[in-house]
């Protein structure tokens, strides 16, 4: 029976395990030194707010993988040897595989700055590292106060986890607006004031300079670029970024860049060697999407894709349109399609924003100047359907059709107040046209599902 | 505000407190006239137990419910034995000595509770009301900005199966067996509310009275604790409101109201199999010789069961009754929404959970079978079962011990909806139209899942909802009750509750949105 030996337990690896138990009947083994069972690693952050428990994160109970054949080990790969089709283990065992799929997924960026090994100092991305914010930050009190440094993702959900046990939190972001280099202007201001809205000492346009040891190798302080100024602090978030977690395979013969090189159908340069998810760089990115792309669904994706390939349907990787969602603090974003920054502009691009006047609730809609052709939607704190926006985005419609027709594509809660009426009376003042919204329709929102 | 909440719960445990002691101090002292009216009454034909009863118990003074109790306990059980012995099986004392214990005390209360009943409700109800506000509104502020606020939950004592919790396990549990088998002991408690319910009903206060009051202030106070927590949530707050509305109108008001004028006790939301005794002989006896009100009760009843259910869950799945209506749900979504995250989400809980709630619709179902036959036949036996017997087990097992107090005393362990869950019959009929019949489904939002869990720690109904977000499925599920909660908890807007055609409504996934993976071909190369 042929053997597939897959390398990480996260959403790529575990949906690639899965998929392929789905299609055959194939001997599956997943290697991870993080964790023994799959969790959620997006859902870390609810832990420590003490949302959830640490296996409320795990979607499947422990005895699904005996279930499924789906053999577990708990060990840190250390060597691949292709040669041989086998993998060394830290523990000194070998183990041989027909199939290798690497989905090691990514580590947190340290960009050499001085005292960033100090104690104290911690990314977030593991079960690790969570566990190490919850040693070095459990209470206000031994934690008087914490600077993060990277305005993105990973850095607002970490602040907004300290802000939950009272601790009090410097954000240092390096652009002069908040993930302003993903989000359009009016959504990164929203998104400004809602920081500091939750009492986050946000600085922006702030460079990390250096973190100040204490006698112990603690970190007591960090240092602004800018200014010079010294902050007083007992832990330091470094969230800038993630890089591919592939130290491993240095001195192996698979193909690496910042990531493992894969085509499109997931192949590695050496054969029956796959790689997917955060760990894996395409040669060139798939329509407008960067080579690595280190995201929950495209990782899902992936997993998916590989494990038709293996069980014989050889697929490429096929990513349909665009689409992500995170939350900042309180507030819901979605993105279908599209939308740049102005710093990441197409020239043919134009933007339609609208921005509740009392909540915060926006949407920006981009679109192609001449042909009108709908480009993409980003929505904060209003919920869309996603298979409208896909199938929009299919049917290349224009952005009059979409304004026409948003009613359909709402995804909140019954009750809720609705604003496309607004929104359209907006475009329509903005573009001099007289749109009027049709209103929603079951039959066209189920009309291709 | 953190001192204010203090004080708040420094306040609430005394009035708490002062409610607890309540069953057990009080002095009793049954009067002569008082007891010669219950003996005229009762028509009791032993003049053994009347003698006995003023030689050792009326015109004394006793100090507490205990030592009343147990004195009239010894003298019932002494007399009815003798009377057993000579074989006077009329002269036999019933109602039994706990009724009877409870009869006598609510004569025979005197002294400062009785003597004071606005001051005693106060330092009960009113501080208890009065230090749960001032804990609860100060939320507004401390919570922080409108959101969704779990924040803590797995640390807390209270809501994580610590000691509070089980403090709190332990009180339901005995004010509950209390309520249902010692209510003598809850004599104190009726004078507190008999203001209350003279001017409703007309009549004093009996311990379901207590209840029933109790209920409406617990669900009150709690929803005010739903309004600000949900207070972004305009689905929770419409819910809430609509449950609340219907606990103190439905449940509480227009049945003491209809007592008041002469008519039969009777909660229009409660249907059948909830109201397990609609059609036990002595509910359909009263009804029948009550008139016009009581063809319409009787009318009303069946046509709740038979037509509203099954039509209203089709349009709006049974969350229009368990999570709108239902008094056992207002209860849930109040005082138990903050232990709605213990629900076990277990297969091996769905697996129980299965064959007990269905298993308690089929006993509801065959009791009440049989007891219709017995109604008909006037035969007391079905097959050479009991129909009585049948109905005292149900009632037991079922009505007090499964829906009180396990559904109930359960909540800060098990969650907020063990009940229902596992044991209510009529979510278990509901259920099955809505599996089978319905528009209402929980829709997923394509492949914007991030398996977090969220939506499956906080199901109170057990539902392990992620498993199907993740998969992209819609949620079509028996026990659903439609809270909400989940489509309020989800971190990327994943969950929706929907009433749309039923066409589409179940949608297993080969691959999920996102993935251009072209299906027809994949389906043919298989």
């Amino acid at each position: 029976m042929e053997h597939i030996v897959i390398i990480g337990n996260g959403i790529a690896g575990v949906t690639a395990a899965r998929h392929i138990r789905k299609l055959s009947d194939k001997r599956i083994t997943i290697i991870s030194a993080e964790s023994e069972y799959f969790f959620s690693r997006t859902a870390l952050m609810y832990v420590y707010m003490g949302h959830m428990k640490f296996e409320h994160t795990q979607p499947y109970e422990n005895w699904f993988w005996k279930k499924n054949r789906i053999d577990l080990i708990t060990d840190y790969v250390t060597e691949v040897v292709h040669t041989d089709k086998k993998v060394l283990l830290r523990s000194g065992k070998e183990i041989a595989y027909d199939k290798l799929i690497i989905a090691t997924g990514s580590k947190p960026n340290k960009f050499g700055w001085r005292g960033q090994d100090l104690k104290g100092v911690q990314g977030l991305y593991s079960k690790q590292d969570l566990e190490q914010l919850e040693a070095n930050a459990p209470d206000k009190e031994t934690c008087k106060r914490a600077v993060i440094v990277g305005g993105g993702l990973i850095g607002i959900e970490m602040a907004e986890m300290l802000r939950t046990r009272k601790i009090p939190v410097t954000f240092l972001v390096r652009e002069d607006s908040f993930w302003n280099g993903v989000l359009p202007k009016g959504e990164s201001q929203m998104i400004n004031e809602h920081i500091l809205e939750h009492h986050i000492d946000l600085r922006l346009g702030t460079n990390l300079e250096e973190i100040i040891s204490d006698e112990n190798g603690r970190a007591r302080a960090v240092k602004i670029k800018e200014t010079g100024e010294e902050i007083a602090c007992d832990v330091v978030g470094l969230t800038a970024g993630v890089t591919p977690n592939i130290d491993f395979l240095k001195d192996s013969d698979i193909e690496t860049g910042k990531g493992v090189k894969v085509n499109r159908y997931l192949e590695t340069n050496i054969i029956d060697v796959y790689a997917i998810g955060d760990c894996a760089e395409q040669h060139e990115g798939i329509g407008q999407r960067r080579p690595i792309e280190a995201v929950w669904y495209t990782g899902r994706m992936m997993g998916e894709t590989i494990a038709q390939t293996i069980c014989g349907n050889k697929f490429a990787y096929q990513p349909g349109h665009w689409f992500n969602s995170a939350k900042f603090l309180d507030i819901e974003y979605q993105t279908y399609g599209w939308v740049f920054s102005e710093r990441n502009m197409k020239d043919h691009e134009q933007h339609f924003h609208w921005r509740h006047s009392e909540e915060n609730i926006c949407i920006t809609v981009a679109f192609h100047k001449e042909t009108k052709l709908f480009l993409g939607i980003n929505t904060f704190g209003i919920r869309m359907r996603h298979e409208i926006f896909d199938r929009w985005l299919s049917e290349e419609r224009d952005v009059h059709h979409v304004m026409e027709y948003l009613k359909d594509a709402n995804f909140d809660p019954e009750f809720y107040a609705q604003y496309e009426a607004e929104i359209v009376r907006k475009f329509n003042s903005d573009h001099g046209t007289t749109i009027q919204p049709k209103k929603k329709s079951w039959k066209r929102i189920f009309a291709a599902s | 505000m953190k001192t204010i909440q203090n004080i708040g719960i420094a306040i609430f445990l005394v009035g708490l407190g002062i409610f607890t002691a309540l069953p057990v101090i009080g002095t009793f002292t049954l009067d002569r006239k008082d007891f010669e009216e219950i003996v005229a009454e009762k028509k009791f034909k032993s003049e053994l137990f009347v003698s006995e009863m003023q030689k050792n118990v009326v015109g004394k003074e006793f100090n507490g419910m205990p030592d009343f109790s147990s004195t009239i306990d010894e003298a019932q059980s002494g007399v009815n034995k003798e009377h057993r012995k000579n074989k006077e099986w009329n002269k036999v004392v019933y109602p039994g000595s706990i009724d009877m214990a409870a009869l006598l005390g609510k004569k025979s209360g005197s002294g400062f509770i009785v003597e004071n009943k606005g001051l005693m409700w106060f330092l009960t109800f009113g501080l208890g009301i009065l230090g749960a506000l001032m804990f609860i509104v100060p939320q507004v502020v401390t919570l922080g900005k409108k959101g969704i606020k779990n924040d803590g939950i797995y640390h807390q004592s209270s809501t994580n199966r610590g000691w509070i919790a089980w403090l709190v396990f332990v009180f339901l549990i005995g004010f509950y067996l209390l309520l249902y088998f010692r209510p003598q002991y809850a004599v104190n408690w009726t004078y507190l509310v008999d203001p209350i319910s003279e001017s409703l009903s007309g009549k004093p206060a009996g311990h379901w009275f207590v209840y029933g009051f109790m209920y409406c202030v617990v669900m009150t106070v709690m929803a005010v604790r739903m309004y600000i927590k949900y207070r972004h949530n305009v689905y929770q707050m419409v819910r809430t409101t609509s449950v609340l509305f219907f606990q103190i109108v439905f449940a509480f008001l227009i049945p003491e109201i209809m007592v008041r004028l002469q008519m039969p006790y009777y909660d229009f939301k409660n249907a059948f199999p909830l109201d397990y005794d609609f059609f036990f002989s002595w509910n359909l006896k009263e009804l029948t010789s009550s008139g016009g009100i009581g063809i319409f009760i009787l009318v009303w009843g069946i046509v709740l069961t038979v037509v509203m259910v099954p039509v209203m869950v089709y349009f709006f799945g049974k969350r229009w009754y368990c999570s709108w209506v239902c008094g056992c749900g207002g209860l849930a979504e109040t005082l138990g929404d903050p232990y709605r995250q213990h629900s076990s989400k277990s297969l091996f809980s769905w697996k129980v959970e299965r064959w007990l709630v269905h298993g308690v619709l089929v006993f509801a179902i065959v009791m009440t079978g049989m007891t219709l036959y017995s109604f008909f036949t006037e035969s007391g036996t079905v097959l050479g079962i009991k129909t009585s017997s049948v109905q005292n087990t149900y009632s037991l097992a079922i009505g007090s011990v499964f829906a009180g107090v396990i559904g109930t005393g359960f909540y800060p362990i098990f969650g907020n909806r063990v009940w229902c869950r596992f044991g209510c019959p009529l979510a278990a009929y509901l259920g099955f139209v809505q599996r089978f019949k319905s528009r209402f489904r929980i829709t997923t939002n394509g492949g914007q899942c991030i398996s977090c869990g969220n939506c499956s720690t906080y199901c109170e109904m057990g539902i392990d909802v992620r498993a199907y977000a993740q998969k992209g499925e819609n949620i079509v599920r028996s026990s659903c009750v439609g809270c909400g909660v989940c489509s309020a908890v989800c971190p990327r807007g994943v969950l929706k509750l929907e009433n749309g055609p039923e066409e589409g409504r179940i949608n297993p996934t080969q691959v999920l949105l996102g993935n251009d993976v072209d299906l027809m071909e994949l389906v043919n190369k298989k």
